[in-house]
């Protein structure tokens, strides 16, 4: 019988699971030591309202309303989450997903409320400004060596005054906010099939489903067929895919294109809902891609691990609003999701680990060293 | 034009600093991504010291005890980069972009508060320094020199010495080089490249104060330092991990930046009618388009990144 659960331990899935709780865990006990340091009284309270978010509310309807809000928000950081992890999958760090993601802000509130354009046309911009954006760090990764983190960054830096610029003419003339796309036009909000009635809320919109079916079929893609196979073996050895006859300087170039496209396509059905306005003074880039790499590593690197992840990210950060926020601040959330990818990094050290202690419990069990097989320690 | 040389000098001293940060963590072999938290990190620890420090103490050992308190945080904050990425061979990638984004949110949760503990009305993230800052200027005339300037080339000269002509320096960069030849001949490697990393980490935070001294007097934490950690290390690879040529590309990069502060102050580029956006870009497309010109031949030291593993071949 205890063979069986060793087994179940031995997975790989399961390992991703438990270092994950672990990250998360951890991170929020950090958050709760950090709270405790500053002010004692109340720290407990408000790391369990972080917890809480929306159960927060006593009313059921007022719940079902935030939580609705909380999956409205979870789409663009599932869909940043899904860029990074599918670059990454390819052995790129696309840390440009903030700046793709902006310019897919951009792209999408320009053409719904200057142009007039539908929903679906304005998406689709979004998408093309993402991978437009990413591209140039795919050419200059694959042709001139650059490496991707840098220029990611100082595209995102780019990217973000572009941005101001260009949405600075359909703001709000009285403030910094850019105009509600409602007020100018409605063809440009993305259509929610009565799923608003069902959560009472109007920013619940096909993009919750639609990006989950998004992240399965890149779980397809990346798994099932030859073109993903072909893109993850440039990721782990660009040479020998060349010498294979892949075209390892294409796929880079590809798979920076989707990524791209993925976060521009985020940010369209985020910003198409009207939950939330561009503000053109902005002088940092969103957070959402930053969140997103938080997003993919506590996914355990796996598309349908990710959109959980960034629903308990998505969760916290929610919750960072009801901390007492007389005694602390809303960004110890932020701190929250730092220390989790801060201690992703571990993960490796956890996995190898746990399949020590498996290994010296099999090897005491048996009495024989030479029975273990090595493949246990797979992944 | 004498305000554009003098930003252009105070920016040029940031770079130097944080960027020969990188040079000595990339020569042992360790990546260093979270320039940019650290930065955040050592200014912090600055400016709390400006906030506490008796403002009477006399100027040479106020600006001694500000620098000593940035670099010590600097040092204590990149600790986490090396307990990660080389005790326990963690992805250097993913712990560096970690310690950014750490570096923020810790110290605007760690200003708030203290702002809040001072002053309940007061949920602000911003340090005030227009006292102390004073100490750090001198002024001739309409130009302001700043001791930052100083150090950097002081410590520019020492860097060069300690890489090329002692024995540290050389074994240091053997151990970014080639790791497992190091080893053979008795060189720690772990110890290495805790030395580069905790290098890395004091320069990093004495940039860090050097950038918040640099234009304002009170920073709000919530900005960071504006990816001045990767412009810095996009002037290390343009100035091909060597110090001599670091300092040159921070000028070039520094120049830049500061015309960003300073362009409408001459009639020719004001007469261009380019928007004020378009010079804050500039410093960043300068970088992307150094980068694709220098990247491919490229002289990096050839195990960075790579966890160092005893073992393997």
């Amino acid at each position: 019988m205890s063979k069986e659960k060793v087994n179940l331990f031995k997975r790989p899935g399961v390992q991703s699971f438990i270092s994950s709780l672990i990250c998360i865990i951890l991170g929020l006990f950090i958050a709760f030591i950090v709270l405790l340091i500053i002010n004692p009284s109340g720290a407990f309270s408000s790391i369990m309202n972080v917890i809480k978010n929306f159960f927060w509310f006593r009313n059921p309807a007022s719940r079902l309303k935030y939580f609705g809000e909380t999956l409205a928000k979870t789409v663009p950081l599932l869909m940043c989450a899904l860029a990074v992890l599918f670059s990454y999958k390819v052995g790129l760090f696309n840390i440009g997903t903030p700046g793709q993601y902006c310019a897919g802000i951009c792209a999408s509130i320009y053409a719904a409320l200057n142009w007039n354009w539908g929903w679906l046309p304005c998406l689709l911009f979004a998408m093309v400004a993402g991978a437009a954006l990413a591209s140039i760090v795919g050419v200059l990764k694959a042709y001139l060596n650059v490496n991707e983190v840098i220029s990611g960054i100082m595209l995102n830096w780019i990217c973000l005054y572009f941005t101001n610029a260009v949405l600075t003419p359909v703001k709000n003339p009285t403030g910094k906010d850019t105009l509600t796309i409602a007020s100018v036009n409605k063809g440009g909000l993305i259509p929610s099939l009565g799923l608003d009635k069902l959560f009472n809320d109007k920013y619940v919109t096909i993009a919750i489903p639609l990006a989950i079916i998004i992240a399965v079929v890149i779980m397809i893609i990346l798994e099932k067929t030859k073109f993903g196979y072909e893109l993850r073996a440039t990721g782990l050895n660009k040479n020998a895919a060349k010498y294979c006859g892949m075209m390892e300087k294409r796929n880079i170039i590809v798979t920076l294109v989707i990524s791209g496209a993925l976060a521009g396509m985020g940010a369209g059905f985020y910003y198409l809902t009207d939950f939330e306005q561009w503000a053109v003074t902005s002088s940092t880039v969103p957070g959402m891609g930053f969140n997103g790499i938080a997003a993919t590593f506590l996914g355990g690197l796996n598309p349908i691990g990710t959109i959980f992840s960034s629903y308990f990210i998505t969760h916290i950060t929610a919750g960072g609003a009801f901390v007492d926020l007389t005694k602390y601040s809303s960004q110890i959330t932020d701190l929250i999701s730092a220390l989790i990818i801060y201690l992703c990094g571990f993960v490796l050290f956890m996995k190898t680990f746990m399949n020590n202690v498996i290994r010296r419990r099999e090897v005491k069990k048996t009495g024989k060293y030479e029975n273990y097989k090595q493949d246990g320690r797979k992944n | 034009m004498l305000l554009l040389i003098q930003y252009t000098l105070i920016f040029a001293s940031v770079l130097t600093l944080v960027a020969l940060g990188g040079c000595f963590s990339e020569h042992s072999g360790v990546i260093n991504l979270g320039l940019e938290g650290i930065m955040v990190m050592g200014a912090l620890g600055g400016a709390l010291a400006m906030r506490y420090l008796p403002i009477g103490i006399p100027a040479f050992f106020y600006i001694l005890l500000v620098i000593f308190f940035a670099i010590i945080v600097g040092i204590i904050y990149s600790a986490l980069l090396g307990v990660a990425a080389i005790n326990f061979k963690a992805d250097q990638t993913i712990v560096g972009t970690a310690l950014n984004m750490l570096g923020t949110a810790a110290a605007t949760v760690i200003v708030k508060a203290i702002n809040t503990a001072a002053n309940p009305n007061d949920v602000s993230s911003i340090i005030q320094y227009i006292e102390p800052k004073k100490k750090f200027i001198v002024s001739f005339k309409s130009f302001e020199f700043n001791w930052f300037m100083l150090i950097t080339v002081i410590i520019l000269a020492c860097a060069w010495f300690i890489l090329y002509k002692t024995k540290f320096g050389l074994r240091l960069m053997a151990c970014g080089e080639h790791p497992q030849a190091a080893d053979s001949v008795g060189i720690n490697v772990l110890k290495m490249r805790w030395f580069g990393v905790m290098i890395s980490g004091g320069l990093g935070g004495l940039g860090g104060i050097c950038y918040i001294l640099a234009g304002v007097s009170e920073w709000r934490f919530e900005y960071g330092v504006a990816g001045f950690g990767f412009l810095a290390l996009a002037v290390m690879i343009f100035g091909q991990w060597k110090p001599t040529r670091i300092a040159l590309a921070a000028l070039m990069f520094g120049f830049f930046r500061a015309l960003s502060n300073t362009y409408f102050g001459f009639g020719f580029l004001t007469n261009l009618g380019l928007p004020s956006t378009f010079y804050n870009m500039l410093p960043y497309i300068i970088s992307i388009i150094v980068l694709a010109l220098t990247s491919k031949n490229s002289k990096a030291p050839k195990a960075e990144g790579i966890p160092y593993d005893k073992g393997q071949r």
